[in-house]
């Protein structure tokens, strides 16, 4: 398998360094391999690709595209991590932070929240010029096991695309359209459907942010200890570089 | 609240609890459709017109009939402005409020509306009556005020003359007898233009002079198929749409692809505001779209066509399901066209709802199927991987209509006419301060000087050039040229003289980019409200200097980081009203004094504490003792 696959590779350029990808592979999938990261939020190992929170937009041949949609090419130079994108790349995160309601301070999440860690990392650390949306968006605490907090949702849709294409069920889903489309639950409320805290959908992995709430196990991980006070988000796959 | 999101308590917004509509009456619905669920949007919309809502247990039984997910039904029903989970009247009346129904006395009208029907714009009747509401653009740019009536338009609406129809609606009339009381008895094209005026000033020598019937389908069927694209890309015709992509060139990428099946959508979405030109070939040219669509199959190979009409056209539904019949009864659609073995083509008619991105190809595509029109992840591209994974051509409707004259006509024939690079003619809705309004047929080439002569428009201060997605230009412009290198523009040219407010028309035009996006990325659902939002501090005079360059800056993050060209061109309302009209900004900007933010108003702040805490603040309320 790895013979034939090196046969069909060919190499391209991040931010100057040498990557080697085969066809068929996004930008960010051969990334990933190389160990350099690109930052992203919709994004998420084995779920398909969405290309919609845009934080992954890279510079290929002079044109802004998603890393993760978009297959790479041979001798192409992208651009990563330059000012202008990190800039770019901090609007969006800002964006879905002032979209939502995002309190850090008294969120489960924090320490673990992947839009906390990307904030991090693309110092977001001047005041803001975009004025907060504030919606008001409601609580489900319906499940047994799980609850839902859309104040924290970023509509990435990790979750729906984990429920229809890893557990088989469609518990989630996008309703509405423009500032209005949100993720919805597939009944009136979260016990209507057959959502379970074993589906890979509600595991701690899959929501980025804090909003899908496993119950009766918060603050297990005490703060301090917790995935992104190791290290800045990419750490691991930055690891991999040779 | 005013952050652009409804405040709702639970999780849905109040769902319809109109009696429950009977399982077995909604499976038979879906059974029409033959329990598709790519005729998704059909169904809905059935649903819609029968029971003036889609409840949570319709949406149950839609689910069931079709294969899919409430969550699945919903997205889709949730997604469209003319389907709706609350419950609307028997007759909707919907009033455009674009911005030039807006200077042509729409506030008068909707005054006479609420009055005479007792309720406001976005209400409906206790008695489920009616519902009244505004829409975008609805394309009667150039008989404004207009307004859609269920299925039916009134264009050039007065006080008075809106006051007779909202009291004979009162009175029990029908939608159809405001038209004519012999409405049952009218062809479907003397309703259609009853309803509706074509308003052409200038016929052209391609689309609207004399047209031979099928002419070129006639030569067509005796070419090769790669000679008719052949043909198509010598005469150098670009889609008339707006981004003005290589036609020939298209259709050869979808002929080559190697593939079971191929498809011609022609997109009749025509939703950018100021835009009518295809309302008028729909109606005055339908056989030549149908027979330029023919014409596109032949060259690619393809045995299925979707022509997808904006839900806003669907007066002229029946008019061009007749020209479809026709058509299929002389064997110029159906098996074997003109007795050409495997020569098979026939085309369904797709309604859209009320979704502006659905002009969008890839969100076309998507609607077509059954979706929500979210535009598609390019690559693949539509004429690799289309409509369910087909390789498909998508096309205007005038693009096709061009198309059949070619073949008629000659590639060269075409190609003389306009400039280089932009060959052939262009329909042009015209529309707003002038007072010619209406459609010029030109070749590619004129100034918008000599457009405005021509329309009587010389009074103008400011020109739209392309709708809100194109550019405002000033007087020092008007010596360019309508060309795709100079000036490119799907059509519209909206004029505005000295006397209309250029940042009311900035707002509106962003208002308008945040009810429409789709939603599905970042910048483009969120970043359009911020800029809507701060063009609203300067039309209240608010803004400081630094604003500027705010709106500069979040307009270039949108038109870098989105994923479909509605997000790319929607701040350009902004950008090029600053570049080419500056002094209407600086003049209301001011510098902070004392380093105090003029936009921070305590009482607005407090508002949702106050709300929360429901009582007063003893410090900051000025009437608290009131």
């Amino acid at each position: 398998m790895s013979g034939t696959k090196k046969e069909t590779g060919f190499t391209f350029t991040i931010d100057g360094v040498e990557i080697t990808a085969y066809a068929g592979e996004t930008i960010m999938e051969a990334a990933d391999e190389a160990g350099v990261y690109i930052p992203r939020l919709c994004d998420h190992e084995g779920l398909r690709h969405q290309g919609s929170c845009r934080v992954c937009t890279v510079k290929a041949g002079g044109r802004s595209v998603a890393a993760c949609t978009q297959p790479a090419a041979p001798g192409q130079a992208v651009e990563n991590e330059s000012p202008h994108l990190t800039k770019m790349r901090r609007d969006l995160v800002e964006m879905l932070f002032h979209e939502g309601n995002h309190l850090c301070p008294i969120c489960e999440a924090s320490g673990n929240c992947e839009l906390q860690a990307m904030a991090y990392r693309l110092d977001m650390t001047e005041t803001t010029r975009f004025p907060y949306l504030e919606p008001c968006r409601a609580l489900d605490a319906s499940h047994p096991d799980i609850a839902l907090d859309t104040n924290r949702c970023i509509s990435c849709g990790r979750c729906i695309r984990a429920s229809e294409d890893v557990d088989g069920k469609g518990v989630f889903g996008y309703v509405g359209r423009g500032i209005h489309r949100r993720v919805a639950v597939n009944g009136e409320n979260l016990a209507d459907t057959d959502a379970q805290v074993t589906d890979h959908a509600i595991s701690s992995e899959v929501c980025p942010v804090g909003c899908i709430i496993r119950k009766r196990v918060g603050f297990v991980t005490p703060i301090g200890e917790r995935e992104f006070d190791k290290g800045l988000i990419g750490h691991e796959i930055e690891a991999r570089r040779k | 609240m005013d952050n652009g999101q409804e405040c709702t308590s639970g999780l849905s917004s109040t769902a319809c609890d109109v009696g429950a509509v009977p399982a077995e009456e909604i499976a038979a619905i879906c059974q029409t459709f033959g329990n598709d669920k790519h005729r998704m949007l059909d169904i809905l919309r059935a649903v819609q017109d029968r029971y003036h809502c889609i409840s949570p247990s319709t949406m149950d039984s839609v689910a069931a009939e079709t294969g899919l997910t409430r969550i699945q039904v919903e997205g889709v029903a949730s997604f469209y402005s003319f389907l709706s989970l609350t419950p609307k009247g028997r007759v909707t009346i919907r009033l455009c409020d674009d911005i030039v129904d807006r200077y042509a006395g729409l506030a008068e009208v909707v005054a006479v509306f609420e009055e005479v029907l007792g309720i406001r714009m976005g209400e409906t009747s206790a008695d489920r009556a009616f519902s009244l509401e505004y829409t975008p653009c609805i394309g009667m740019c150039d008989q404004a005020p207009a307004a859609m009536i269920n299925d039916v338009v009134l264009t050039r609406l007065t006080v008075d003359t809106a006051r007779a129809a909202a009291e004979a609606l009162k009175a029990g009339r029908t939608p159809d007898h405001l038209i004519s009381e012999r409405y049952a008895e009218l062809t479907p094209h003397e309703r259609a233009t009853r309803m509706v005026d074509n308003n052409i000033r200038h016929a052209g020598e391609v689309l609207l002079g004399p047209v031979p019937e099928d002419a070129g389908l006639d030569k067509a069927a005796a070419m090769m198929p790669s000679l008719i694209i052949a043909a198509i890309e010598e005469s150098g015709l670009r889609g008339c749409g707006g981004a003005g992509f290589t036609t020939g060139h298209k259709w050869r990428f979808a002929a080559a692809e190697r593939a079971e099946k191929r498809f011609i959508l022609c997109n009749a979405d025509e939703g950018e505001p100021g835009t009518f030109k295809d309302r008028v070939l729909l109606t005055e040219r339908p056989h030549l779209l149908i027979e330029g669509m023919t014409i596109a199959a032949r060259a690619v190979g393809a045995n299925e066509g979707i022509l997808y009409l904006r839900g806003e056209y669907v007066y002229l539904r029946e008019l061009l399901e007749q020209v479809l019949e026709d058509r299929r009864r002389r064997g110029l659609l159906g098996k074997g066209i003109h007795g050409i073995r495997n020569f098979d083509f026939d085309v369904r008619l797709q309604l859209g709802a009320g979704a502006y991105i659905c002009g969008e190809e890839g969100a076309l595509i998507s609607s077509c199927e059954g979706l929500p029109g979210e535009p598609k992840t390019r690559p693949p591209f539509p004429v690799n991987r289309g409509y369910l994974g087909h390789p498909t051509v998508v096309n205007n409707v005038e693009t096709f209509c061009h198309a059949a004259r070619i073949l008629d006509r000659g590639a060269t024939w075409f190609h003389a006419m306009g400039t280089e690079g932009s060959h052939g003619t262009k329909l042009f809705s015209i529309c707003g301060d002038c007072l010619n309004p209406g459609i010029y047929e030109l070749p590619y080439g004129h100034t918008v000087r000599e457009i405005l002569e021509m329309a009587g428009g010389q009074d103008a201060a400011a020109v739209q050039v392309g709708g809100p997605s194109g550019t405002m230009i000033a007087r020092d412009s008007f010596h360019r040229k309508l060309t795709f290198d100079d000036l490119a523009t799907g059509g519209a040219i909206i004029v505005f003289n000295g006397e209309r407010n250029i940042l009311e028309i900035v707002e509106y035009y962003m208002s308008f980019f945040v009810h429409e996006s789709c939603g599905y990325c970042t910048p483009c659902r969120v970043g359009n409200v911020f800029l809507q939002k701060a063009i609203g501090k300067f039309r209240k005079g608010l803004a400081n200097p630094e604003d500027i360059d705010y709106l500069k800056e979040l307009s270039g993050t949108i038109i870098e980081t989105s994923r479909c060209g509605l997000g790319m061109t929607s701040p350009n309302p902004i950008l090029s009203t600053l570049q080419n009209f500056p002094l209407v900004y600086s003049a209301v900007t001011k510098p902070n004094k004392d380093r105090i933010r003029d936009t921070f108003d305590i009482q607005s702040a407090i508002d949702g504490a106050r709300k929360i805490a429901k009582r007063r603040s003893y410090i900051f309320d000025r009437d608290f003792t009131q």
